[in-house]
């Protein structure tokens, strides 16, 4: 079963919900940390890395000498990462999506694959509990490729939680996609409101299940609940704003190993997760995942 | 005959000079001896969300010009400028077609290295 923890706004407490649910499990859970940009799950799990691995992207390199400057591959970029100007034929390796694409139309198969290095990917672990994050390569402006590297490590079986990156757009989309739960972490503030009711937008597109841990919950006011009851969406967990919470996460402590009656607490916010699964896939109104799910309902 | 692309606002002598090179209202095209000149629409590039300035740079490059008066140009647009065998002068904001075309006649613009492309990249 895979969980993706996701928020819309940043800052939001994340990070400290999969790290502190992956750990109160104790032992047999695999935790992705997604934000490839900024991973700071290692922070506090603090794994011990056995495996660095470089990421490649496939990107088209041009014998010049085969070229005949047609021009077909060219035509069929839809991203102007490769074009034919006077005699020269010029990739721009950072803005290929990497579709193979100019490499099928050449006639004179003058373009072969060479790699864009996307990034590293860490995997390691800490008690039973097995860890993999992605590091974006300095300067590289795609991250979803990198993540869906990562979340190719997800194991068959057992439980995977993944640490989404904040935000609606493709890395988030690439964080979710094909997961069984979304817990989205929210706060009673505006912003909060603002930016999760974009992301259960996106979650609700993706026909995913989901849920919510509502942080600092008792600062702001009651429009995050309001929300929630007029959008049937569970509020999962309460975490409350409290000085001592903030100072374990300032030092890189685990909640659940600081404040340990919070082990118990995220453990019932997995039977939570696991009665909600249960609960939607009896729910007529959900038909599963499909593969269109990312297009607009009227195209389907 | 030699030709040269000025970026501009819109298709007359007498519009400004559009500052941005690959997200440009338009190009005039002129034969700086005759004044013959075109006016060609960069309004594809302008909303492509990534790639502009490569596709400007295939658009002046398709009108056979040499040379490319502008406000600014990006350092991919600038490669692609430079594989086709076109030199750039930026800098020359604020000012309008004609003007450009007279500073260049007077031979007062500079022309540019890539480490002066300053654009907006992608």
């Amino acid at each position: 079963m895979i969980i993706s923890v996701a928020s819309g706004k940043g800052g939001t407490g994340k990070t400290t919900v999969a790290t502190n649910l992956a750990v109160s499990l104790g032992g047999d859970v695999q935790l992705l940390d997604c934000d490839v940009e900024e991973p700071n799950a290692h922070l506090f799990i603090k794994p011990e890395i056995r495996k660095v691995e470089t990421i490649t992207t496939p990107v088209p390199e041009v014998q010049m000498e085969k070229c005949t400057l047609c021009g077909k591959c060219a035509e069929i970029c839809q991203y102007k990462a490769i074009v034919v100007l006077g005699t020269a034929v010029l990739p721009f390796p950072e803005l290929c999506h990497s579709c193979g694409g100019c490499m099928r139309v050449c006639p004179e198969k003058a373009i072969h694959e060479t790699g864009r290095e996307l990034g590293v990917i860490e995997s390691g672990g800490r008690n039973g509990l097995q860890f993999v994050h992605g590091k974006t390569r300095i300067g590289e402006a795609m991250s979803p490729p990198l993540i869906r590297k990562v979340r190719e490590r997800t194991r068959p079986d057992g439980l995977t939680i993944i640490d989404a990156p904040p935000g609606t757009s493709c890395p988030v989309i690439a964080s979710m996609k094909g997961a069984h739960f979304v817990l989205l972490v929210t706060e009673p503030t505006p912003f909060g409101l603002h930016d999760l009711k974009l992301a259960v937008g996106a979650v609700r597109i993706l026909e995913i299940p989901c849920g919510l841990v509502i942080n600092r919950a008792d600062m702001g006011d009651d429009r995050v609940k309001a929300y929630a009851e007029e959008a049937h969406l569970p509020i999962l967990m309460e975490i409350p704003f409290d000085r001592r919470i903030a100072e374990a996460y300032s030092k890189g402590e685990m909640l659940v190993e600081t404040i340990p009656e919070w082990k118990g607490r995220f453990a019932a916010l997995y039977r939570r997760i696991e009665a909600e699964i249960a609960r939607t896939a009896t729910d007529t109104h959900w038909s599963g995942f499909p593969e269109s799910a990312l297009m607009p309902k009227d195209k389907r | 005959m030699k030709k040269i692309a000025i970026s501009s606002e819109g298709p007359s002598l007498e519009d400004r000079v559009d500052p941005r090179f690959g997200r440009a209202a338009g190009f005039i095209i002129i034969e700086p001896q005759t004044l013959k000149f075109e006016y060609v629409n960069n309004g594809e590039a302008q909303v492509r969300a990534q790639g502009a300035g490569i596709q400007a740079a295939e658009t002046v490059a398709r009108h056979g010009v040499t040379s490319v008066l502008t406000g600014y140009v990006g350092p991919k647009a600038f490669q692609a400028l430079s594989a086709a065998g076109i030199r750039v002068a930026q800098g020359l904001e604020n000012v309008t077609v004609r003007e450009a075309l007279e500073k260049f006649q007077k031979g007062a613009v500079t022309w540019a290295k890539l480490s002066d492309a300053r654009g907006g990249g992608a």
